[in-house]
């Protein structure tokens, strides 16, 4: 088991190493110039001549990156060239909003998905499974960004009961929340839809044996057959799926944010990468990254908790 | 040459202060499509920094009016030498920067030799490349001598580039700004919002009619015309979406302002390129062109064409737009006339709606006169490498912003025109340093006649600024001169 973890971890690091490696060279090639984004058309080529020296841009570049590695190991991630603060702080700023998003729509995913998904297994055939699969159907065809449209002019713009979209920050989680409720919704419904499938056909498949059958015929009710005895069988896909889904999250939020203008991860990553502000987005990808390794790894533990089948032997 | 002199309102110092009540505490929030990643304007050209804080937090010696007047701001008044080299500047005194510490003539001088010196990274620094000697006369008195005459010295430091800062905080101002004016930088939530509040210390603080002020930056047209709706916001000035005008003007609630902003929008063409050097060829892409077409299609009706460089809003403004009439066989000819067969031309296009809109209607119409467009969508840092430094294009769309830009033609062959014109070059001296403005003005129309004549780009349109503002919010400017809109003279009723 520890070696398992161990393992997992130094295929962690090496992704990280790789994934870095990878954006530096991608942004170096990339035409563009942090200092004439910065200074402008106008600006004297002297002027510009100064700032690039300033930002530390006229050094190699394998040596550059070997400065932000060694500062990065270290918990150092650089200074921006634009926004002239600490890499690790504007990340700071925003990671929570990004997180919290991104977790509200995983809970109501999961929750959703479940609850719609086991309810038309237990209905298969009659009306309520075909009403699922058609919300799920439509629910896959419909682009986050499109139902965020409808959900603002509908809750905002027609009944006012939710702001349109910015974030007032953290010092009345309720607003916060009312600011949350529509993007997460946005990105939950559409997720919803694949996950709901997903539950539907592992409990289709679980329902068909006989252990189920077994335990209608001992005389338990229908929902605790259901909840209790075939869903625990059925979760392996699900958490599959749940996983990938976690990844999708991460960039789903990027068009999110900005059809509800929230301050999170997305935009920053898109005005840093506008800006050619390398050492942002060096350090924001390697999060995502982070982020989705992580996520993956969280789903291979949950496997071993789900089903005692894949732990090793010991 | 007479001196000329200018006397600041007779709102000397009134040190009345108004004491607003808790209850009526008057709040604005005010749309905007850009958000900045600094805040300081002498550090960084984003045009959004100048729109939110230039004249507002940070002022400058003089001030543009909307009528693009140059008028007294923390210079009270000046005098001119005759030979117009020598600026003696009175300030204003008992001002003091937003964090207490004093403003004198020593913080002007600190910012103008900042600018200038070597290593500066200011983005407009060619604005004080004439000036000789900035010296401090008395706490109150300042007196910059110029090398050469230029006629646009006062109207420069009047932009956000020029602005006083104090050593104090000059370094950081980028995130927390410190200035003078009637605002007070009070709080920036990057990605969402920036908060100004009233300087109740400020020399002409009675005119203030806003208490607070929240800047509300919403990249998405879309989202920006739904946070109108909400009543999220109460105001966007330079409203992103010339297509969603008529429903705000259907709307009782709503204003709609069209303005002009100093934005020409050019068809760009590499004068240094084989077949564009041709001044037939040129010729020939103007006639192809229908600006009427364009403007309908790019802009839904909403901007005023242009027959050359100038923005049709200035006195010296001549109506060229006839110089070469959509002409599509008059086109075909003069590629003839040039031994033309059949060009093909690469447009890359910067990520902007003008200039994306506009690209496919132009393709359409070069190709009605047997030119072939390539359209190319790029990202702006692409844009700025590869067309702006590069010149590797043979067409693009851009618009320029600044005021007074009909000196780019005087750039010569590096600038990303590749144009080389040595008359140019006389003829824009002759009109920097005129001080004369009878002479000034016949000169800037010989300037723009001769863009025109040479068909150095295609000339499209000016800019319109598309202001939509919820009714009872009144005092925002129309058109815009400069890129900073001035909020002391903004009110909003409820």
């Amino acid at each position: 088991m520890i070696l398992l973890i161990l393992r997992r971890l130094l295929g962690f690091a090496l992704t990280l190493l790789a994934v870095s490696a990878a954006v530096f060279f991608v942004m170096n090639v990339l035409p563009g110039d942090p200092a004439i984004v910065i200074l402008g058309i106008e600006a004297t080529e002297d002027a510009r001549a100064a700032l690039r020296a300033q930002l530390g841009l006229n050094d190699p570049a394998i040596w550059r990156y070997l400065a932000w590695l060694g500062g990065a190991v270290q918990g150092d991630f650089g200074v921006s060239y634009s926004f002239k603060v600490p890499v690790a702080e504007l990340i700071a700023e925003r990671l929570p909003m990004t997180l919290a998003l991104a977790g509200l729509a995983t809970v109501m995913t999961v929750a959703l998905a479940l609850a719609l998904g086991v309810y038309a297994a237990s209905h298969h055939g009659r009306a309520g499974d075909w009403a699922v699969m058609a919300f799920s159907q439509l629910g896959i065809a419909v682009p986050a960004f499109w139902l965020s449209m409808l959900l603002v002019i509908l809750f905002a713009v027609t009944l006012r009961w939710l702001p349109p979209g910015g974030f007032p920050g953290w010092d009345d989680p309720l607003a916060a929340l009312r600011a949350l409720i529509m993007p997460a919704t946005a990105l939950a419904l559409v997720q919803t839809a694949v996950l709901a499938r997903v539950t539907r056909s592992a409990m289709l498949e679980v329902m068909r044996q006989t252990y189920v059958r077994t335990a209608t015929a001992t005389g338990l009710g229908p929902a605790r057959v259901m909840w209790r005895h075939a869903l625990p069988n059925a979760l392996v896909p699900i958490v599959t799926i749940i996983g990938m889904q976690v990844a999708n999250l991460v960039t789903g939020t990027i068009v999110i944010e900005n059809v509800f203008y929230l301050p999170g991860l997305g935009r920053l990553v898109f005005q840093a990468i506008s800006n050619r502000d390398l050492i942002v987005v060096q350090a924001m990808v390697t999060l995502f990254a982070a982020i989705v390794v992580s996520a993956n790894f969280i789903v291979d533990l949950a496997y071993l908790w789900i089903d005692p089948r894949l732990r090793p032997r010991s | 040459m007479p001196a000329f002199r200018t006397v600041a309102p007779a709102a000397l110092l009134a040190a009345l202060i108004v004491v607003t009540p808790a209850w009526a505490v008057t709040s604005l929030s005010v749309g905007l499509q850009q958000e900045p990643t600094s805040l300081d304007p002498t550090a960084d050209a984003t045009a959004s920094i100048d729109g939110m804080l230039t004249q507002n937090v940070y002022e400058t010696l003089t001030v543009v009016n909307e009528q693009g007047e140059v008028l007294p701001n923390l210079a009270k008044s000046w005098t001119v030498s005759h030979d117009g080299l020598v600026y003696d500047f009175v300030l204003h005194s008992g001002v003091t920067f937003h964090d207490g510490t004093t403003f004198d003539a020593e913080d002007v001088k600190f910012s103008f030799v900042r600018a200038m010196a070597e290593g500066s990274v200011n983005p407009s620094k060619s604005i004080f490349a004439p000036i000789a000697a900035v010296e401090v006369t008395a706490p109150d008195a300042l007196r910059i001598t110029l090398k050469q005459k230029d006629g646009f010295f006062l109207f420069n430091i009047a932009q956000g580039d020029a602005a006083i800062v104090a050593p104090e905080s000059v370094e950081t101002n980028a995130i927390k700004p410190v200035g003078t004016g009637p605002f007070m930088f009070t709080d920036w939530t990057r990605g969402d919002r920036l908060v100004l509040s009233k300087n109740a210390a400020w020399r002409d603080a009675g005119s203030v009619a806003i208490d607070r002020v929240e800047f509300r930056f919403v990249a998405d047209p879309a989202a920006a015309a739904n946070a109108m709706l909400a009543g999220e916001i109460d105001a966007f000035p330079g409203f992103p979406a010339p297509e969603l005008m008529e429903q705000f003007e259907a709307d009782t609630r709503f204003k709609v302002v069209v303005g002009s902003t100093e934005g020409e929008v050019i068809l760009a063409m590499n004068n240094s390129d084989e077949v564009l050097k041709d001044l037939r060829v040129r010729r020939a892409i103007s006639h192809a062109l229908d600006r009427e077409a364009i403007i309908e299609g790019a802009m839904y009706g909403r901007a005023q064409p242009i027959g050359s460089f100038f923005a049709p809003h200035h006195a010296s403004y001549v109506d060229l737009t006839g110089t070469y009439p959509h002409d599509v066989e008059k086109a075909k000819a003069l590629l003839a006339e040039a031994g033309v067969v059949a060009p093909e031309f690469l447009l890359r296009v910067p990520p902007f709606p003008y200039a994306t809109r506009s690209a496919e209607i132009i393709q359409a119409q070069l190709a009605d006169a047997g030119m072939t467009v390539k359209i190319e969508n790029v990202e702006w840092g692409f844009w700025l490498e590869e067309v702006f430094r590069n010149k590797n294009y043979d067409l693009s769309i851009i618009a320029h912003t600044s005021p007074n830009d009909l000196g780019n033609f005087a750039r010569g062959p590096e600038y990303f025109y590749g144009y080389d014109n040595p008359d140019f070059v006389k003829l824009w001296d002759a009109i920097k340093f005129e001080a004369d403005p009878v002479t000034r003005d016949a000169l800037l129309k010989d300037a723009q006649r001769l863009v025109a004549d040479q068909a150095v780009h295609g000339f499209l349109f000016q800019l319109p600024k598309l202001g939509v503002y919820a009714q009872g919010v009144t005092g925002f400017w129309q058109s815009a001169p400069v890129l900073y809109q001035p909020l002391a003279g903004v009110a909003k009723v409820k």
